[in-house]
């Protein structure tokens, strides 16, 4: 490797996508492997779609985000899935793109994560080599580009959809983004879900959501959520105490992104059973 | 008619290391040292905004001295190349050695080989994530490297303050000693530096992925105070609350190393 300098003209600034493409086309910076996925980095999928188009392709399915007031919770469940076949337990779709922001995915794993990678490393580009952080539109957006640079590879069916959240240190409030397959950035007011089961996280999220909800109580209806989609919906992992796996659940606010022990997922997730039976759910002892 | 000349090839390279050995002189100095959490760096610099110490990866950080443009592109170079290497192999395989080489090579092509030789003088600092053996990668104007593990010195007057830098220096001092010491052997014993003439940055220990932080300037300031003796303690007191904005503490990073690719 040498040192990546460029002719003013040609100077791929802060961005790291730019980056890959011009020291790729100059030959030896990034290894075949890395370089070709930046093409293949994102695609997306619309909710519900099924996640079976390519048969040996790992899909993630459920995750949902929620304002509450002075942040944004995002949990993911942990399964993935090759058609009817888990195929694994415990991945993890929630991950901190930067210090005050998280991006959740869902759809094919493999491309999904290579997009999340893709993004952390634009970002914290772009913050070392201008000196500041991107605002968290200009975050958004950027997520936006890389889907839409990989339509191609949703239409052949590696779609995956991203949700992005965190806190905009300008508005003081946490935010949440969606995407769909063709790029296209919209900004929810209150919360989201995706996934094969976000239309029933959603709901659970719909019934208890309320304006100035508390951290713990907007990680309790996250978790809620989870639980009602994984019910619900084969693709969706639920919480697995013998093999001690839960959800990821993560919270960003000014303080930055924090991700939920284990153990304390645990807790919400048997408050909300305790819930549950109170309410007589689970049939008459 | 031009008429073909011979100069000596001694008489080139000396010409051209005197040139640039003259642009750094004209510059501001800048130290960096180990102590016990890490790796310090503090740099002489009036500017709050246009900074000579920056992060270039995770356990790495950049320092320049001589013409801001041209150390300022090393860096920018440096952040597209840890970046690069760590997203096309992982995170860890990214280490300062090979950056240092990597710089090593461009000084000594562009010294070599263009006509005016690079007038900058960098420092790569990296963090031992387990032990202490921290290091410091000083590369000069002709591409010539340097590796120390206690401290070193960039920039004018290097001789000076290494000098008083070496009389000072303790392995595994805290980082109140540290500032007082590298601060005390830039200033020399003619002049008194404040907070605000200094940019101080620290590659430390911590649970946290990126290890680069930016000292902020009331920070310096009470350590500066702490660390040095009672009596010149009150003879020169901090600098009034609210004369400065300190700058937030610059805590980038997701802290977390919570990165896809990273789990089992």
């Amino acid at each position: 490797m040498s040192l990546p300098l460029f002719p003013s003209g040609s100077d791929p600034g802060p961005s790291f996508v730019e980056l890959l493409r011009r020291t790729r086309a100059a030959g030896a910076q990034v290894s075949p492997g890395a370089a070709s996925e930046i093409v293949g980095a994102a695609g997306r999928q619309p909710a519900g779609f099924a996640a079976t188009l390519i048969p040996g392709v790992a899909h993630g399915t459920t995750v949902v985000a929620l304002r509450y007031d002075n942040g944004v919770v995002v949990a993911g469940d942990r399964r993935a899935t090759e058609g009817n076949m888990i195929a694994h337990r415990s991945i993890e779709k929630v991950f901190p793109a930067d210090r005050h922001s998280a991006v959740a995915i869902s759809g094919a794993a493999g491309s999904a994560i290579e997009m999340v990678r893709l993004f952390q490393t634009q970002l914290e580009h772009y913050e070392k080599v201008e000196g500041t952080c991107l605002s968290l539109e200009g975050k958004a957006n950027q997520l936006g580009q890389m889907v839409s640079a990989n339509l191609q590879m949703a239409m052949q069916g590696l779609v995956v959809i991203p949700l992005f959240a965190g806190f905009d240190l300008r508005l003081k409030k946490g935010r949440i983004f969606t995407y769909d397959v063709t790029g296209g950035r919209f900004e929810e007011t209150d919360f989201h879900a995706t996934g094969s089961g976000g239309r029933d996280a959603k709901n659970t999220v719909k019934l208890s959501f309320r304006d100035r909800l508390g951290r713990d109580e907007a990680v309790e209806i996250a978790v809620a959520a989870l639980y009602e989609a994984a019910d619900e919906d084969t693709a969706t992992g639920g919480p697995d105490p013998l093999r001690g796996i839960y959800p990821v659940v993560a919270t960003v606010d000014a303080e930055g992104y924090r991700r939920l022990e284990d153990t304390e997922v645990a807790e919400y997730f048997l408050k909300v059973l305790e819930r549950r039976r109170e309410r007589g759910e689970g049939g008459a002892p | 008619m031009t008429m073909p000349y011979y100069v000596a090839p001694e008489q080139v390279m000396k010409d051209r290391a005197e040139y640039a050995q003259k642009g750094i002189a004209r510059g501001r100095a800048l130290v960096g040292t180990t102590y016990a959490m890490g790796v310090l760096i503090v740099a002489e610099n009036p500017s709050s905004t246009l900074h000579k110490i920056s992060e270039i990866y995770d356990r790495v950080a950049f320092a320049g001295v001589g013409r801001y443009n041209e150390f300022d592109q090393l860096r920018v170079a440096g952040v597209r190349h840890a970046d690069t290497k760590g997203y096309a192999y992982s995170r860890e395989d990214v280490d300062a050695r090979s950056l240092a080489n990597v710089y090593a090579q461009y000084l000594g092509q562009v010294f070599t080989h263009e006509m005016k030789p690079l007038e900058v003088e960098i420092l790569v600092a990296e963090l031992d994530p387990v032990g202490a053996a921290h290091q410091l990668f000083h590369i000069a104007y002709d591409g010539t490297v340097a590796d120390e593990q206690r401290f070193t010195v960039l920039g004018g007057e290097a001789d000076a303050i290494t000098h008083r830098m070496a009389a000072k220096f303790r392995p595994g001092w805290s980082l109140g000693e540290a500032v007082v010491a590298c601060v005390a052997s830039l200033s020399g014993p003619t002049r008194t530096l404040r907070a605000d003439d200094l940019e101080l940055a620290v590659l430390e220990h911590g649970p946290w992925r990126r290890a680069f932080r930016r000292v902020p300037d009331d920070e310096v300031t009470e350590l500066l105070a702490r660390g040095e003796p009672p009596e010149v303690t009150a003879a020169r007191p901090p600098r009034a609350k609210g004369e400065r904005a300190p700058g937030p503490v610059d805590r980038s990073g997701d802290d977390t190393g919570d990165l896809p690719g990273d789990d089992a």
